[in-house]
């Protein structure tokens, strides 16, 4: 299979993974302090680097029907996950994902926090602040990056497809010094949530037994599929929703994608 | 260390499986119903997992919005 499909989904859920995790870093390093949130995002990064170096190997003992299976499964779940929110988002039910306004929430509660110091960290509340956005956004980049790689046999591709995600948008917020509200994230994360649910869809019924009609080239119908039945989704939700009386506030659920 | 056992299992399952817990199950139902088609009726199913994942997402938007303007 062609690793351009492989590359860009890599790329670009990551891209947006690492907009989130910006966020939160510039919110604890400009309202508190630099060099614990530094200290909070390296210990992160040295977690996720321990969790690659352990499953990325190990995934590639599992036979590929069954990893097929087990993946396809999970970024199925996973991918309908973003595509639900993603329609919600898009048809008006759910607010929109707003760095701006995350970034405001954070500064808020980082300036509200008490300081104090712990095991050798000056501030402890930038420390896990920034510890526990990296870690967490950071997560979602390991699990799309290795289930990707190691299903397409490709693990160095998806590996520097991700890392290059994440610099691109590290230099862009150092350049800038503030969250990436300007990144079309909510489009991104519609095109994510194809990606992952047509990838889980196929590598899932791939891993159960079934052979494709015309193999891999069956991605090309399935894709544009998904789509379609998304879109479809959010014409149909727009058209109740306008059929019905002004909402007083916008649905809010929990987030983590 | 149940406590953090406890936290574990809850950021995977919000990781993984998320606001509706159905989307997952309806994937699960329809990769086991697609390998026992395969398997054991020699029945290409291929159909199965994308109508099944189709069918899983309408419904679990039509439960976000019921009743809701």
């Amino acid at each position: 299979m062609n690793s351009l499909p492989l590359v860009l989904t890599v790329f670009v859920a990551c891209a947006v993974e690492a907009v989130e995790a910006l966020t939160i870093v510039l919110a604890a390093g400009l309202t508190r302090e630099w060099r614990s949130t530094l200290q909070g995002m390296a210990a992160a990064l040295v977690v996720l680097a321990a969790a690659v170096a352990v499953i990325g190997p190990a995934l590639t003992l599992v036979p590929l029907t069954g990893l097929r299976l087990a993946v396809g499964a999970l970024l199925a779940a996973f991918g309908l996950q973003w595509l639900r929110k993603a329609i919600l988002r898009a048809s008006g039910y759910k607010d929109l994902h707003d760095e701006g306004a995350i970034y405001a929430r954070q500064v808020a509660a980082a300036q509200a926090a008490t300081g104090g110091g712990r095991r050798g960290v000056r501030d402890w509340y930038a420390f896990t602040l920034s510890f526990k956005g990296v870690l967490l956004e950071g997560l979602e980049v390991v699990f799309i990056a290795i289930t990707f790689g190691d299903n397409q046999g490709d693990l160095g591709v998806a590996a520097a497809a991700a890392a290059a995600a994440v610099l691109a948008v590290a230099a862009t917020g150092i350049a800038v010094r503030a969250p990436l509200s300007r990144v079309p994230e909510n489009t991104m994360k519609f095109a994510v949530g194809v990606m992952l649910t047509s990838f889980g869809v196929f590598w899932g019924a791939e891993g159960a037994g079934v052979s494709w009609p015309g193999n891999d080239a069956a991605l090309l119908a399935v894709v544009p599929a998904v789509i379609l039945v998304a879109l479809g989704y959010v014409a149909l939700l727009r058209r109740t929703r306008a059929a019905g009386p002004p909402p007083a506030t916008a649905a809010v659920e929990r987030s983590t994608v | 260390m149940s406590r953090w056992l406890r936290s574990f299992g809850a950021f995977w399952y919000d990781f993984v499986i998320g606001d509706d817990w159905r989307g997952a199950a309806v994937v699960a139902v329809a990769l086991a119903l697609t390998a026992l088609l395969v398997h054991a009726a020699s029945v290409n199913a291929w159909w199965l997992l994308p109508v099944a994942v189709i069918a899983a997402l309408g419904w679990s938007l039509r439960r976000a919005t019921a009743g809701k303007p």
